[in-house]
């Protein structure tokens, strides 16, 4: 993988207005992405989990520039999109293009799906006009469709098939970086692999750059290389896919991956069952995000918030439990969640913590 | 300890990847017949489809052939409408007088034909004028929200505050009257029905993420709202239209009823039926055949409205 940094994330902020008072004053804020910073190198694909309303889709919407940060830069190839002009910016949605969750909102139903991927062609005047039609033709092979299906109207096609439509769109302006909202989880299972396997083909075949976004950790698993973790806001965790699945350090990322429904009896696992629901986004915790449903709260947890810290080369964690310590020294270095829940470091508070929740049976 | 419980497979084997055969489409055999229609034929093949609105499309045809027809040569008229021939009056129908004769002896057949002329250039214009304003008003509103939206809908909901006749007549007052008057205030009087349905509408489509992909792609908002929104919004938009034909043709004749629209001794439908209501039972044909050519126009302007909803939906069209 090229190490070059290609969207560099800094301290972005989205506060969407969430009440206002008669006079148009905003009084309330919903704080959707808070302080998230991450880098995306070329080629890489990162993956970008978390619960419904942890704010993924935000950062989606913002690096396309559907959304304007509240504060925060945005930089991508070394130019800063958040202090582009609108003229600026829109000349460079040709690099950076979108796949959106629902496959049936996302495609007009009054135009064929030929007109459909041809419009990003024209657009922006990428090819002379003979040329689009034979483009729109390739573009429709490279997803898995046939060409002759380009008079017909979205309606006609199923659901993976719409969000093949929705990619070859992507496609049609070269992007370089794509950023796929949830492209899979309003697809059923047979065909979310399908799409899946596309993705991950197109983007050796062309060299791009994937942000994917998604809830499911598997999905996640099988098209990233590096994944962030979201929680209310914040980034809790980056890692590399194998050292995050592997040796997850955040507690939240722990209770993730506990979660992952196994289908072989053999492997099923202890939950770690989460107590009380997620706090509401307009009145966020002022500690960590997660220290109210944490079962490895040190106290500090519930007053200043940790900042994301490189536990480990590579391994970023925002959690006081490693606050500028190597959580080499912090735990033992196996590789098991349940070594290192039983740990003494760990279990210093986290036991206390964990049998006043109830959590531990 | 209690820590020791919370035993956990090795993260290894967490998630199933969803690998499966990655064969992609299921293979399908292009129909040898898929050939590029164009958007026309489309539609047409879906609005033949519906008979009751064929049907009326030929008869909105066979009007404007008679409108076009008596204007340009009124010698194929059996009688000149106008002709006043009091020894004639109140005179049955007939195969002289088709339809019969009004007070003054005139030819009630020949004064219909004539009075197509007016009803169909009152409901077209009439309707153009709300449409272009009305549906432009509405799209920025909707498109736009915020100041703008509240400036432009307050205003229409003023206009519909006053009941539409009234304004219409409010309208004539001003103006003076004629019928070019009366086309301005008609069309006038329906702007905002025009701008709440289109505002509603778009107010909806705008959600819709092909919306959103437009704006990623880099579309502007007028290729945005031409080539996304408007298109979505068309269906409500033409029965909208179809029935506003049909409602301006019904304001003409009221307002001919009235005796503002058209100057005698100008043939208007509406005209035609207020003057005749005055010989309700002594000669009802006076009423009768020019309530006909108002009713029979306006249904199938009604039909016709029906009939493109569902042909420029491609959803409802069948292959």
């Amino acid at each position: 993988m090229d190490d070059e940094v290609l969207i560099d994330v800094q301290h972005l902020t989205k506060s969407f207005v969430a009440d206002s008072n008669f006079f148009g004053k905003p009084t309330s804020f919903v704080q959707a992405v808070d302080d998230v910073s991450f880098k995306i190198h070329r080629g890489e694909a990162f993956g970008l989990v978390g619960e419904s309303g942890c704010g993924k889709t935000t950062i989606g919407k913002m690096l396309v520039g559907l959304l304007t940060p509240t504060s925060g830069r945005i930089v991508y190839d070394g130019r800063d999109l958040t202090a582009m002009r609108p003229k600026e910016r829109r000349a460079l949605c040709s690099d950076i293009q979108l796949i959106f969750q629902d496959p049936y909102a996302s495609l007009n139903p009054r135009m064929t799906i030929g007109d459909i991927i041809a419009e990003p062609i024209k657009t922006n005047k990428l090819l002379p006009a003979e040329k689009v039609d034979p483009r729109v033709d390739e573009l429709l092979e490279c997803v898995g469709l046939a060409p002759y299906m380009r008079n017909r109207y979205p309606h006609e096609f199923s659901g993976g098939q719409r969000q093949r439509v929705g990619i070859a769109r992507a496609l049609a302006v070269n992007p370089k970086l794509i950023v796929c909202d949830e492209p899979v989880s309003a697809l059923d299972v047979s065909v979310q692999a399908q799409v899946l396997n596309l993705l991950d083909d197109l983007k050796d075949q062309f060299g791009l750059t994937y942000l994917f976004i998604a809830h499911g950790l598997n999905v996640v698993k099988h098209i990233s290389d590096r994944v962030g973790v979201m929680y209310l806001g914040k980034l809790m965790e980056v890692a590399d896919k194998s050292d995050l699945y592997h040796d997850p350090l955040c507690p939240y990322t722990q209770a993730l991956l506990s979660a992952i429904p196994s289908v072989d009896p053999k492997l099923r696992r202890k939950r770690i069952i989460l107590e009380g629901d997620v706090p509401s986004p307009i009145d966020p915790p002022a500690g960590c995000r997660f220290a109210s449903r944490c079962f490895a709260n040190v106290g500090a947890c519930d007053v200043t918030a940790p900042d994301l810290y490189e536990e480990l080369p590579g391994h970023w964690c925002a959690c006081h439990r490693y606050d500028g310590v190597n959580p080499e020294d912090v735990i033992d270095t196996s590789h098991e969640i349940s070594r290192i829940a039983a740990s003494p470091a760990y279990g210093r508070s986290a036991s206390e913590g964990a049998e006043a929740r109830g959590m531990a049976e | 300890m209690a820590a020791d419980s919370i035993a956990m497979q090795s993260p290894q084997d967490l998630g199933e990847d969803p690998q499966t055969d990655p064969s992609q489409t299921p293979p399908e055999v292009a129909p040898a017949d898929e050939k590029a229609d164009s958007l026309w034929r489309d539609f047409w093949y879906a609005f033949r489809g519906n008979k009751m609105a064929v049907v009326s499309l030929v008869l909105i045809g066979v009007l404007v052939v008679v409108a076009i027809v008596t204007a340009l040569f009124p010698s194929v008229l059996p009688y000149d409408p106008y002709q006043q021939d009091l020894s004639a009056s109140f005179q049955e129908p007939s195969l002289a007088h088709l339809c019969g004769t009004d007070q003054q002896g005139r030819d009630i057949f020949s004064r219909i034909l004539v009075g197509t002329q007016v009803s169909l250039t009152v409901g077209l214009l009439a309707v153009s004028i709300s449409l272009v304003v009305g549906v432009t008003l509405g799209a920025i509103a909707g498109y736009k929200g915020g100041v703008v939206d509240t400036i432009i809908m307050r205003c229409m909901d003023m206009m519909l505050a006053i009941p539409s006749i009234l304004l219409a007549i409010a309208f004539m007052a001003a103006l003076g009257k004629g019928i070019d008057k009366a086309v301005v205030a008609i069309g006038l009087v329906s702007i905002p029905e025009y701008a709440r349905i289109v505002r509603s509408q778009i107010l909806s489509v705008k959600e819709n993420d092909y919306v959103a992909a437009a704006r990623v792609i880099g579309d502007s908002d007028a290729a945005i709202i031409f080539r996304h929104v408007l298109p979505n919004v068309l269906p409500s938009i033409i029965v909208r239209a179809t029935l506003g034909i049909s409602g301006a043709i019904l304001d003409c004749a009221a307002l001919g009823f009235l005796g503002l629209g058209v100057q005698p001794p100008q043939a208007e439908w509406g005209d035609m039926l207020g003057r005749g209501r005055n010989f309700i039972f002594s000669a009802p044909y006076t009423m009768i055949f020019p309530g006909l050519a108002i009713t029979i126009t306006v249904l199938a302007f009604n039909l016709l409205g029906d009939g493109l909803r569902d042909a420029v939906d491609p959803k409802s069209r069948r292959r």
